[in-house]
């Protein structure tokens, strides 16, 4: 794999990632998660996950609106279909050239900015865009019902290739193949790899070093010779692209945008899985985001009737107040346990997940060869 | 001919004249001291030449090219390369990263997005960067992360980031403070090295240790204004330096 410019390392790292991928729904079985609507989950996060490591794990700046960019992915991605066509590659690449050209103008306004001010700045203009898709935009965004597809929809591109009409609402579909269950996971699962090997090339090549450099001393960088300005200018994009993708791909398997998508809450969500898997190395943010997705799910599953069944064996009163003060943790609860889950990995694990397993691997190793030199403390990258 | 010319530069701080009508002239080729007591505006004066602070009046002229109002990164490009008083270097990368970034910023200009070469296969950069590693002595810990480096050290490696990019103009604001004895004679050694070599430098330094051995002119800088200039016997014995700056004591 010389061709594609990367060290056995880095190629090991790549071939597990794909293996990952490939055997997902048979790794995820035994845990209750093999079924397409989670993985898709996992790898369309994870695409935004690694979109967003690139600005902020790298550049070290904090956007706290990167959920507009998923949002307008999936308002591009559900207007390609309703105008041209149900095939999903024109509504990828719109959804990602859009996220970008967005992310262009916003990040030359925010860049102005560094630090919270930045962040606010960001955060400003994702409210605003949440705000104006439920008032000015409503043509475009059909407000709070959210943009569907119709049976009257024009699809040009279609009626041109003479696509039949179908009697019900038509599927998202590849040249024929339809995006749903397994196909749309392995399409996702695909993308989430593209994304994953261009993330790679990133961290490894120059360009990659100055963003980092930008992260550590940005006035350095600058008194000696590098524009810091377009450098995270182009991380920005390269984050909006990625969160556009990730827009589309929602639109992709559920064919259906609401502004809900850019809400606050969900441009920290982001900042949570990447943070929680570890900001600045190349897997934190997909492992980040599939344990947050996967345990939103079980949690989010749970009901008072569950609840009240698991708590079955104690008596009546003991079993209502346990089923209560668990059903405050999941449900609709999970959040908190999501909060507290944060918290802890914030004080004790600053590094995310990947300081945890860089951490326990030096354990082994310090047990074995005696203390470590203070070498470059390169983060675990092994899958 | 110069490579450098100050002409009548101000700089006021809300009440204070930090810089008072200051002229200045540096060969091409030599090294000039600058030396005054703390507060005199040394730092200051050089803070204008790399487009960290602007000058209220005045002119900047760097090989025919004014330097007023240029970007801090358009002023490292056309050859002017600083070390801090207090050392600026990038803390969390390598001792090898921190010259390799200014190393591609010569190679490669302001920005360039070069994204699909690897930075371990950048081979000629690497050993220009290892080169320079060796001559301040921090070849060893090449791998090591920045931040765990002694003061001298770091001192030491922004000197190499500056001197990897072969500047015309070398600005090192006292570049041997807080350093031992025996490093500051390594540091000398390496100066005077570098000087042989026909880089400009212009030094601010306190220790009279330091200037006499390297200098080739000196400016005096009191309270914002040049109240001295000549070659270092004439300055030792200067009267206005000794009262201004030297306290009288005799060099
Ligand atoms: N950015 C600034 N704002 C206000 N005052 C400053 C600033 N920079 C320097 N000064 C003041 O200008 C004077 C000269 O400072 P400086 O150039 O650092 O002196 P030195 O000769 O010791 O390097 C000092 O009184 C200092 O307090
Ligand atoms: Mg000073």
């Amino acid at each position: 794999m010389n061709w594609l410019n990367i060290n056995k390392n880095d190629r090991n790292l790549l071939i597990g990632f794909i293996v990952v991928v490939l055997l997902g729904p048979l790794i995820m079985e035994p845990i209750g998660g093999g079924y397409p609507d989670l993985l898709q989950k996992f790898a369309i996060f994870g695409i935004f996950a690694i979109g967003f490591n690139i600005l902020f794990g790298l550049t070290g700046y904090l956007s706290f609106g990167h959920a507009a960019f998923l949002g307008i992915g999936s308002y591009t991605a559900v207007w390609s279909f309703k105008l041209l066509t149900m095939n999903v590659i024109p509504a990828i690449i719109l959804a990602t050239l859009l996220g970008g050209f967005f992310a262009l103008i916003i990040g030359f306004i925010a860049l102005r900015r560094s630090g919270i001010y930045f962040s606010i700045l960001t955060l400003a203009f994702a409210q605003m865009s949440y705000n104006l898709a439920y008032s000015v935009l409503t043509p475009i965004t059909n407000g709070e019902t959210g943009l569907q597809l119709r049976l009257h929809d024009a699809r040009v591109v279609d009626g041109l290739f003479g696509v039949e009409r179908t009697a019900g609402l038509p599927n998202t579909e590849l040249f024929g193949l339809a995006m749903s269950g397994w196909n749309g996971y392995y399409f996702c699962g695909f993308l989430a790899i593209v994304g994953f090997f261009i993330s790679l090339r990133i961290f490894r090549s120059p360009f990659g070093l100055m963003l980092r450099a930008v992260k550590s001393n940005q006035h350095r960088l600058s008194y000696t010779g590098l524009n810091t300005r377009p450098y995270t200018l182009a991380a920005f994009v390269i984050s909006g692209m990625y969160a556009g993708l990730a827009g589309g791909l929602l639109a992709v398997t559920d064919p259906l945008a609401g502004a809900e998508r850019m809400q606050w809450t969900a441009s920290g969500e982001v900042v949570l899985m990447t943070i929680f898997g570890g900001a600045g190395t190349l897997l934190g943010p997909v492992i980040g985001s599939a344990v947050i997705k996967y345990f939103e799910n079980i949690f989010s599953s749970f009901n008072e009737g569950i609840l009240l069944n698991a708590f079955s064996f104690l008596p009546e009163g003991l079993q209502q107040a346990f089923a209560w003060t668990v059903g405050l943790f999941v449900g609709e609860g999970w959040h908190l346990t999501l909060g507290l889950l944060f918290m802890f990995i914030v004080i004790f694990l600053p590094g995310g997940l990947m300081e945890g397993a860089t951490r326990i691997k030096s354990l082994f190793q310090s047990s074995t060869k005696g203390s470590p030199p203070i070498q470059k403390d390169l983060p675990v990258e092994k899958s | 001919m110069p490579i450098l010319t100050v002409k009548n530069v101000n700089k006021r701080f809300g009440g204070l004249q930090a810089l008072d009508n200051v002229n200045l002239e540096i060969e091409a080729g030599t090294v000039h001291a600058i030396i005054g007591p703390n507060g005199a505006g040394k730092s200051t004066l050089l803070n204008c030449f790399i487009g960290k602070l602007i000058p209220d009046t005045g002119l900047v002229d760097f090989d025919g090219v004014s330097l007023l109002g240029k970007k801090p990164h358009e002023i490292n490009q056309v050859g002017v390369s600083r070390v801090f008083q207090t050392p600026e270097i990038f803390g969390d990368l390598s001792l090898l990263e921190n010259v390799m970034i200014p190393s591609f910023a010569s190679r490669d200009g302001a920005f360039r997005v070069n994204a699909w070469s690897s930075v371990e296969n950048e081979t000629s950069i690497k050993e220009q960067a290892m080169a320079l590693l060796e001559d301040v002595e921090l070849a060893d810990s090449a791998q090591v992360i920045a931040c765990q480096l002694s003061r001298g050290d770091k001192r030491r490696l922004e000197l190499a980031m500056c001197l990897v990019q072969q500047p015309k103009l070398l600005l090192l604001d006292e570049p041997t403070a807080g350093m031992a004895r025996a490093d500051t004679n390594n540091t000398i050694d390496l100066l005077k090295k570098i000087a042989s070599k026909g880089i400009t430098m212009m030094i601010i330094e306190h220790d009279m240790h330091v200037v006499f051995s390297l200098a080739e002119k000196i400016s005096v800088l009191a309270q914002g204004t040049v109240i001295a200039e000549g070659l270092p016997e004439e300055i030792k014995g200067h009267p206005k330096v000794q009262e201004a700056y030297l306290g009288g004591a005799h060099l």
